[in-house]
């Protein structure tokens, strides 16, 4: 636990507190409602039919005989949406149109993965429904398919969109590829710095691969849709931005916004995947054509093989410096594995692989690339592990080839306040240097190590993000409150928001409620993505909870007769501070008990679109065993430092913090898509598509940096979800690399592959 | 004079290369109109691909935002709120 004894001294009551979570009683009792748990009479179960080839041209679609089926009572196909214009469109941290969107929840006239909707059934029964799929006919052409990065940007490969010309190349292409777009970042001369001897003494250059990775949340995509014959349509599902799936259902359905109404449901996790819709439109066009309200739910191989893992890649970095271990120079090549449309968040990685450094010559070319998989989508700090995995790594060997200690090479050449980051823009309020000295001064990085174990540090960088949130306050009769907000709570957001409204009322945290909003209830709010929504929902709750302290000052002084200048708000009461006037306090709960008689229900909202957000640097050090006989590796010691700003509930922020680590240690050591020759996943369960469990990991010990408060937030907020999943692909991989005696280039570090490498050093 | 720049080839191929430029504006849409004036084309570029950063402060959608005389504007590839 931290003891926060670098925060300045505030008088805060209820922010840094540790209360107990407000929904942790209804999940671990199992009273939580999540996206499968609502039952509406009537009810129909949807069930979808998928693709079984990789790439494929969709040559007919026969659904008489499924039609005809007893119980069954809906039946749609790309023919029930309408075509759609290529309209840009974002969703969380990533860039897409609404037509891919729509290709990929239904499939128009190619299949172009395993596991692509082609057609939908609404039946009385799960049984009715499975049985209507088998009688859909589908009438296919198989295509070639390519399902590797480098293999798809090949001449000659198989290519998947015959409109897709590359973007940001000149001239312009005037052939279809698979190359959707390269993205292309500068600053200084690159060229001359690899050119002058004196600034180029040493020269590292390495290629390093990633997998695509799943966020493996452990509630599958889930919804109920009823579209009422008044053309009111409503549904509850598990997502991280029910607002976004209001948008894009209404788009998709050609429907007005206005008439689709979204609750969010509890929600088991999402990590960036549930940033899209995927089972949504098809359940309201079910229920639509059937008059019933639909049930959707997935399987876990639907799951895997058809929503968005993120993407893998093939990387390329070069790096210079001086023999005192300044870098001058970085050239970093990204290919990106899109999936089957465009939208990897190649552009994010490159901005972040260098970001936590001050390096005057960059350059970086990226590669958005399709292929026969399912469409990549957001996940943790998109881009920024695959990214920075290459760039640490390659610090990491430059300080081995320097003979330097990783840690004061990376001190030597840290972004600090006043530096202008790689992608231009001026840091302020950051404490990456205190995050790495936090390691540096911590027991871990000093203490010997075991027989067969490995010690690697790396860092990571994640922009964070404000954007568009509403909050609302309400007081009740008998002065406790209730916090409205418009963003699913996945990360601890219900109670950084009662914390917030509570330390702003001068409430205690047990008299303030937070809930989460339908999107007919409260005002648009984008996303719980980003690590966003403590920041800029918490400015909008604030906000809101400022309106009713000033609201309950009038109300005082509208009792006591006299100036609202004259009335303060200190600890949950007003006081008068005019000194010909002897009145005693009022409490919130008396103000409340009286509101009809000084205006009636007290309450404000407030909407923002928050600006000033300050980006997250975290550094991590771990040790990993490897067993020499099997090749497999474990963690034995881990601890990560971050730059949180001001932590509002700190045990909230640990367990971001932890669940990060957990995440990126998966992915540097086990995780991986598993295809055979066509292009069939072959590991689409957690049996085999290996993701750590508690048991793998040992107690993760999160460092809470708080000496740079972001001043921009009433209380000092940073967004830290998506920081912490970024050092531990880098940091296990160098730790790996130190036992096996040679640097471990791809991942995932599996035994099988540590085992090689432990063979070939032999 | 604001001091502009970017770090994308997608604005240097608009401005011939180009990516460090000081402009007298008092807010964002007098310098757009600045620059689309000088490079035809750009500001549609720059309001759908683009986020911008004022005085190290990022702004999703930025671009009614005034600017003090030396403000540093910084056009950076769009980021979006995983």
């Amino acid at each position: 636990m931290n003891d926060r004894s670098n925060l300045e001294s505030v008088a805060l009551k209820v922010v840094g507190s540790r209360p107990v979570r407000p929904d942790g009683a209804d999940k671990v009792t199992g009273r939580a409602n999540f996206g499968a748990d609502l039952r509406l009479p009537g009810m129909l179960t949807g069930l979808v039919k998928r693709s079984p080839h990789a790439h494929a041209r969709i040559l007919g679609v026969d659904t008489a005989a499924a039609r005809a089926l007893p119980g069954v009572k809906a039946v749609v196909t790309a023919a029930d949406f309408p075509d759609l214009e290529a309209i840009a469109t974002q969703l969380g941290e990533t860039a897409t149109t609404l037509r891919d969107i729509g290709c990929n929840t239904m499939a128009r006239d190619k299949a172009l993965y395993v596991g692509h909707a082609v057609a939908a059934v609404a039946a009385i029964s799960p049984e009715i429904a499975q049985e209507a799929l088998a009688l859909i006919n589908v009438r296919y052409e198989v295509l070639p398919h390519v399902i590797e990065v480098e293999a798809a940007m090949a001449a000659d490969a198989p290519v998947l969109h015959d409109t897709l010309f590359t973007k940001g190349v000149t001239p312009a292409p005037t052939r279809a590829s698979n190359v959707a777009q390269v993205h292309k970042l500068s600053r200084g001369d690159v060229a001359a710095a690899f050119a002058d001897p004196t600034q180029a003494e040493v020269v590292v250059q390495a290629r390093y691969v990633t997998a695509p990775v799943h966020q493996g949340y452990i509630e599958p995509h889930a919804c109920v849709a009823s579209a009422g014959a008044d053309g009111q349509h409503q549904v509850w599902v598990s997502t991280q931005g029910h607002f976004t799936v209001r948008t894009l259902c209404a788009q998709l359905l050609d429907i007005p916004i206005s008439d689709v109404r979204v609750s969010a449901a509890e929600i088991g996790g999402g990590f960036g995947g549930k940033t899209t819709v995927y089972l949504e439109p098809l359940a309201l066009a079910l229920s639509r054509q059937a008059g019933r309200p639909v049930r959707m739910v997935m399987t876990r191989a639907e799951v895997f093989e058809a929503t968005g893992p993120t993407a893998g890649a093939v990387m390329e970095v070069k790096l210079a410096a001086r023999r005192d271990g300044t870098i001058t120079a970085a050239d970093v090549v990204l290919k990106f594995q899109a999936g089957a449309y465009a939208g990897a968040p190649v552009n994010q990685a490159g901005m972040c692989c260098l970001a936590a450094y001050d390096i005057p010559n960059v350059r970086v070319t990226g590669y958005d690339v399709v292929s026969n998989r399912p469409k990549a989508t957001a996940y943790r700090a998109p881009g920024s592990p695959i990214g920075s995995f290459a760039t640490e790594s390659a610090i990491d060997e430059l300080a081995q080839q320097l003979g330097m200690d990783p840690l004061e090479l990376r001190l030597k050449n840290i972004a600090q306040v006043g530096s202008q980051s790689v992608y231009g823009m001026t840091f302020r309020d950051i404490a990456f240097a205190d995050t790495l000295k936090a390691i540096q001064a911590h027991p871990h990085w000093t203490s010997p190590l075991p027989p067969n174990t490995g010690r690697g540090i790396a860092c990571g960088y994640w922009f964070n993000y404000g954007g568009e949130s509403s909050g609302a306050v309400y007081i009740a009769e008998d002065g406790g409150a209730t916090v409205v907000s418009g963003n699913p709570d996945i990360g601890g957001s219900r109670a950084s928001m009662a914390m917030m409204a509570a330390e702003t009322l001068g409430l205690p945290i047990e008299r303030v409620r937070a809930i989460v909003g339908d999107t007919a209830s409260i005002g648009y709010s984008f996303v719980t993505g980003g690590s966003r929504v403590t920041f800029a929902t918490g400015m909008a709750v604030v906000e809101a909870a400022k309106k009713v302290v000033q609201d309950l000052k009038r109300r005082a002084a509208l009792q006591w007769d006299c100036d609202v200048a004259k009335v303060e708000w200190i600890d949950g009461a007003a006081h008068c501070t005019d000194p010909a006037l002897d009145r005693q306090p009022l409490t919130l709960q008396a103000i409340a008990a009286k509101s009809a008689a000084t205006g009636g229900p007290i309450g404000a909202e407030s909407s923002v679109n928050a600006a000033g957000y300050s980006p997250g640097f975290a550094a991590h050090v771990c040790d990993i065993h490897v067993d020499p006989d099997t090749g497999c590796s474990t963690v034995v010691r881990y601890t990560a430092a971050q730059d949180v700003g001001r932590a509002i509930h700190p045990s909230y922020v640990e367990g971001q913090i932890q669940g990060g680590v957990a995440q990126g240690v998966g992915w540097a050591l086990n995780e991986e898509y598993v295809y055979d020759t066509q292009g069939v996943m072959q590991n689409p369960g957690f049996l085999d598509y290996r993701m750590p469990v508690a048991s793998d990991l040992p107690m993760i010990e999160a460092l809470l940096v708080e000496t740079a408060p972001n001043q921009r937030h009433p209380f000092g907020v940073k967004g830290v979800g998506e920081a912490p999943i970024v050092p531990p692909l880098p940091a296990v991989a160098a730790a790996v690399s130190r036992v096996v005696g040679a640097r471990m280039r791809e991942l995932p570090l599996s035994p099988p592959r540590v085992m090689e490498a432990l063979l070939s050093r032999s | 004079m604001a001091q502009v720049r970017s770090i994308a080839q997608s604005v240097r191929d608009f401005t011939g290369g180009q990516d460090r430029f000081d402009i007298a504006a008092g807010n964002l849409r007098e310098l757009l109109a600045t620059l689309e004036a000088r490079y035809p084309g750009i500001e549609e570029h720059l309001r759908t691909a683009m986020s911008v950063a004022v005085d190290g402060e990022l702004h999703p959608d930025g671009w009614n935002l005034p600017l003090r005389r030396d403000a540093e504007v910084v056009f950076i590839p769009l980021i979006a709120g995983g």
